[in-house]
């Protein structure tokens, strides 16, 4: 299934206390953390995100924290998925559970910018830049961790395990 | 094949006689923690599985980011912990004045041990590696699942070696330690993996250094930080630790993926500048910085020993008319103690504001939060942008022997600055 969004371009090291700063964590509803979602380094983020836009980034992405609220945060800002360079192990855990799809792609991600408009399939991970015509795949998903995001989230997979148990 | 701490404990619990890095394993869990942050969106993910909590006496449950309650919505957040243990019968809940911050109160009471495998929805959880077990932060819908079925899906990690040799000089901290370390390697430079420290020099660290220095994994990018069990760890449990426990040790021919030499006789007390953990430099070589405040506390540095090297500093001296410094000890039993040894007259007697023990300013929640362009130097484990307060204000983290001298002088600085 093939997405398309614009894209908001972040560095290395985008830390869970700058997705969703902890003064805000004293709530854990979606649109409410999504209102606050990156203000600290971006305050037109939360104020101009589109449903359908792409966040892209550098290493070591969502470091610091287990917080889930980061991931939520994105996810309930209307972005289907986020590309980087690479995620923070707790992190990359957290958007899988949640049914947030997470794509690393190493040094590709330089040939990605600000605004650029990106088509994404998320199963086969294949990105395609529409700006600048380069294409480029994500690391595959390690095998059950694929279910686990095809059943669009943890909480999920293990109802649909019970169920089939 | 010979296999390393993580890998046994790890295959242990996965009910496997053996494991490599990559693979995928499910293993049981021997403890689950959460806090009032992270326990209350996992209950609803727990609430929609269905099902009763798969054991009341391997659950933490500790309130400590936002309490004693820093405003309503916090306070809706304890309440929400407290009717859940309540509810599922929780022994290990600890209420206000009757626990403190998770990390230290978990080692301190004995309900971590060698050889467990402890998932806490809280990225500090590394800390009990300290111990010998292997223990890792997760996020609130795995806790869910934790506590609903009592298992958790991994990857077998890769691990670096840290070998560990000769004896840190007396003015440098466990703290100086693993600063020292996440400059050298980064903070990725261990992303999706677990860091096992051996060598001679492990002997000369006490417990407490050896806590501060595993809970700093993650600020590594590591997954679990794992110590050898050796004396120093049987003269700590053996009074704390009431349950069966398994001692690991890694095979000689263990695989490590790389391998990383610390002369701890070479370490010399450290800072690390703001926003990143791994912007470590030496105290003696850093221009003069002027500060607002001070924190002594946090899972990082709020045990006895860290309050007995700041107070010793502290002692007969006074806080610089410039600065705040706050102190918090990290548990009750730690509160107590210092009061008992003289250390809390020594902090208050120099000027600084003493509190009940709480995450508090570690993490910008309440109890001293900075506002534009101020200055703290924190023993803290985060200096990521606003992580205390206001997005223009620094972090610099230190040990808290520099902490304290730091406080005194009213710049960043280290014991020998002292007249
Ligand atoms: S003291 Fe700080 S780092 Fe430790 S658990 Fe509390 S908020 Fe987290």
């Amino acid at each position: 299934m093939a997405l398309e969004g614009k894209v908001w371009r972040y560095g290395d090291n985008i830390d869970t206390d700058v997705i969703i700063p902890a003064r805000y964590l004293n709530s854990f509803d979606p649109q409410e953390l999504a209102s606050h979602c990156m203000v600290d380094i971006d305050e037109s983020f939360a104020q101009n995100v589109q449903e359908g836009d792409i966040m892209v980034s550098g290493k070591n992405f969502g470091c610091g924290s287990s917080r889930e609220h980061a991931p939520v945060a994105i996810k309930a800002s209307g972005v289907p998925v986020v590309i980087a360079a690479s995620f923070a192990r707790i992190f990359y855990r957290n958007g899988i559970n949640i049914g947030l799809p997470l794509l690393e792609i190493g040094d590709d991600v330089e040939k990605i910018s600000a605004g650029d408009r990106l088509r994404v399939d998320k199963v086969t991970g294949k990105i395609e830049n529409l700006t600048t015509g380069d294409v480029f795949n994500a690391h595959p998903l390690p095998g059950f961790v694929e279910n686990i995001a095809k059943a669009g989230g943890l909480i999920n997979y293990i109802k649909e395990k019970k169920i089939n148990a | 094949m010979g296999m390393n701490m993580t890998e046994k404990i790890l295959a242990m619990h996965a009910g496997l006689q053996e494991v490599a890095p990559g693979q995928l394993i499910t293993c049981k869990l021997d403890m689950v923690l959460a806090n009032d942050v992270t326990a209350p969106p996992s209950f609803k993910e727990f609430e929609k599985i269905g099902v009763p909590v798969f054991n009341n006496t391997k659950i933490a449950l500790v309130p400590d980011h936002f309490t004693p309650n820093k405003d309503i919505k916090s306070a809706a957040l304890s309440k929400a912990v407290r009717d859940f243990a309540q509810k599922h019968n929780i022994i290990n809940y600890f209420e206000v004045g009757r626990g403190g911050i998770e990390h230290v109160i978990l080692p301190e009471k004995g309900i971590v041990a060698p050889g467990m495998l402890t998932i806490g929805a809280d990225s500090h959880t590394c800390t009990y590696g300290a111990l010998g077990g292997f223990s890792t932060g997760v996020g609130t819908t795995d806790l869910a699942v934790g506590l609903a079925t009592g298992e958790a899906w991994f990857k077998v990690p890769e691990t670096i070696k840290v070998n560990l040799t000769g004896e840190k000089p007396a003015d440098v901290t466990g703290k100086d330690v693993m600063l020292t370390l996440i400059g050298m390697i980064g903070v990725d430079g261990a992303l999706y993996k677990a860091i096992e420290f051996a060598g001679d020099g492990v002997k000369a660290l006490s417990m407490d250094d050896r806590l501060t220095i595993a809970n700093m994994a993650i600020e590594a990018g590591g997954k679990n930080g794992i110590f050898p069990v050796d004396d120093v760890t049987k003269a700590y449990i053996k009074d704390r630790v009431k349950k069966e426990y398994t001692i690991v040790e890694a095979d000689a021919d263990a695989k490590y993926c790389q391998n990383v030499e610390i002369n701890l006789s070479e370490l010399v007390p450290v800072v690390a500048f703001p926003h990143l953990p791994g912007n470590t430099k030496k105290v003696n070589e850093i221009p003069e910085i002027k500060i607002d405040q001070v924190v002594i506390g946090s899972c990082t540095n709020g045990r006895i020993e860290d309050m007995q090297i700041a107070a010793q500093i502290m002692k007969n001296r006074t806080v610089h008319k410039d600065v705040r410094c706050i102190v918090i000890p990290g548990s009750q039993w730690v509160y107590k103690e210092m009061i008992k040894r003289g250390y809390a007259d020594i902090f208050i007697d120099a000027g600084a504001a003493v509190s009940t023990p709480t995450c508090g300013p570690c993490l910008g929640a309440h109890m001293g939060i900075l506002t534009a362009h101020e200055r703290c130097v924190s023993t803290t484990n985060r200096n990521f942008r606003g992580r205390m307060g206001h997005v223009d204000s620094e972090v610099y983290l230190a040990g808290p022997q520099v902490a304290a001298a730091s406080a005194v002088l009213g710049r960043i600085a280290q014991p020998s600055d002292l007249k």
